[in-house]
């Protein structure tokens, strides 16, 4: 293993195989936390060391796990490192442990890291696993924080709790945009990322299941009108 | 009584729908959405595996789990909660397997017909999220089966409304990088937008 596939499993999760933008992995998340950009910023802190720990620990072991148990053990592992996580999380930072709620938990579901174990740790060396986790999670934060400051920037004029954008109700000029605070509005925003994304690497685009022909209408289409 | 389980029920399909507005369970909802078929197939196992599941984690949440619940036993001041997430996934991905064994022995159709989503359903989080907010509600065992067969429902029929919509929209001329995943992401956000709308109802 030379130092660049060390670079290439970091970078390529970025844009190029984002698991959010791509692979549909770990949306579940992305959508619940992301009104407010410090409460996702823990979020994403959680997430990208799960990942990165638990395709560690699974590519050390991963000789020794019996492939008809394999989804249990892997289980095991990544629950076991949420918990750590969740008892962390709300020993020193209880206020944001109480916005995440359930979500911290939904860590252990969430697809990325079941989807990273099983398609890169149990075949993969532990160094190399442990930096592919670290570029899945950075590629899934990158995704969360883009969506997490539109929210909050135009939503409600801030970033962090500081107020950028002086909104009309203290005085300033900007007015509120209370759609993006509103959950679905992320689906729409992680959307309309999806196309950006796409309109800069093409090769991304997905294939039409059939085209529609160049003569839209039929050639026998008025003959068999007539008869009707 | 009747009517109260019936609140329930109507509560966790609609204003408390757990793809769209909850959005749990996102990434299968938006991966095997495409077709209706697979998108019923994929439903059903849902609700089965929720009406297993919930209340079977009630079960092990009040006997077991939550503080002083060890007391049928003669033991006080336990709390095991950190144990929690560990043992739900735990039932979860146990019952999923025991399900598998049987509809491959006793039900070959219906194993044919589910087989290929049962492993999907380990790591769906609609399941999960099921049993946590099933403990955060607090809910009694009879509740819980109510709510867990009302969570899988509400699921399974917001992924066949998708899928629905998703097959008449393979004759729309949509821009190339919104085709596919794109467009899906922007009518779910739409979907929810309009399940939004049973927030205001109070039952």
């Amino acid at each position: 293993m030379n130092l660049k596939s060390y670079k290439e499993v970091i970078i390529k999760p970025l844009v190029d195989e984002n698991p959010i933008t791509l692979q549909i992995l770990g949306i579940c998340s992305a959508l619940a936390v992301t009104n407010n950009l410090s409460v996702t910023l823990v979020m994403c802190v959680a997430v990208i060391s799960v990942i990165s720990f638990s395709n560690l620990f699974i590519s050390l072991i991963r000789n020794y796990i019996p492939s008809s148990i394999r989804i249990i053990v892997q289980m095991t592992i990544i629950a076991s490192l949420v918990i750590v996580v969740d008892e962390l999380l709300k020993a020193y930072d209880y206020e944001t442990s109480k916005k995440l709620s359930v979500f911290v938990g939904l860590i252990i579901t969430n697809c990325i890291v079941m989807g990273r174990a099983e398609a890169f740790a149990m075949k993969e060396k532990p160094l190399l696993s442990f930096l592919d986790g670290l570029g899945n999670g950075l590629g899934y934060s990158l995704i969360l924080i883009g969506v997490a400051t539109i929210r909050e920037l135009f939503g409600a004029g801030t970033l962090f709790g500081y107020e950028i954008l002086p909104l009309v109700s203290n005085g300033g000029w900007y007015m509120g945009n209370n759609l993006l605070l509103l959950p679905p509005s992320s689906f729409i925003i992680i959307g309309l990322f999806i196309w950006f994304i796409r309109s800069i690497r093409p090769n991304q685009i997905e294939v039409d299941d059939f085209k529609l022909s160049d003569h839209s209408t039929s050639p026998n289409l008025s003959k068999r009108e007539l008869n009707v | 009584m009747f009517e109260h389980y019936l609140n329930i029920f109507i509560t966790t399909v609609f204003i408390e729908n757990i793809a769209l507005s909850l959005f749990l369970g996102m990434c299968t909802f938006i991966a095997i959405s495409k077709k209706i078929d697979a998108a019923f197939g994929l439903g059903i196992a849902v609700i089965v595996v929720c009406l297993i599941t919930v209340p079977l984690n009630n079960l092990i949440y009040n006997y077991i789990l939550r503080e002083d619940a060890l007391i049928w036993l003669g033991i006080e001041g336990t709390n095991l909660e950190f144990v929690e997430l560990i043992s739900y996934i735990g039932v979860i991905a146990a019952s999923v397997q025991i399900l598998e064994m049987f509809l491959d022995k006793y039900v070959p159709a219906l194993y044919n017909a589910l087989g290929q989503f049962l492993p999907l359903i380990t790591v769906n989080c609609a399941i999960l999220g099921a049993s946590l907010f099933m403990v955060e509600k607090d809910l009694l065992f009879v509740e819980s089966i109510v709510y867990g067969f009302g969570a899988g429902f509400g699921w399974a029929f917001a992924i066949v409304v998708l899928a629905g919509i998703r097959e008449k929209l393979k004759y729309s001329d949509i821009p190339e990088g919104l085709k596919g995943l794109g467009m899906t992401f922007i009518i779910v956000g739409l979907m929810s937008f309009g399940f939004m709308s049973f927030g205001g109802i109070s039952l």
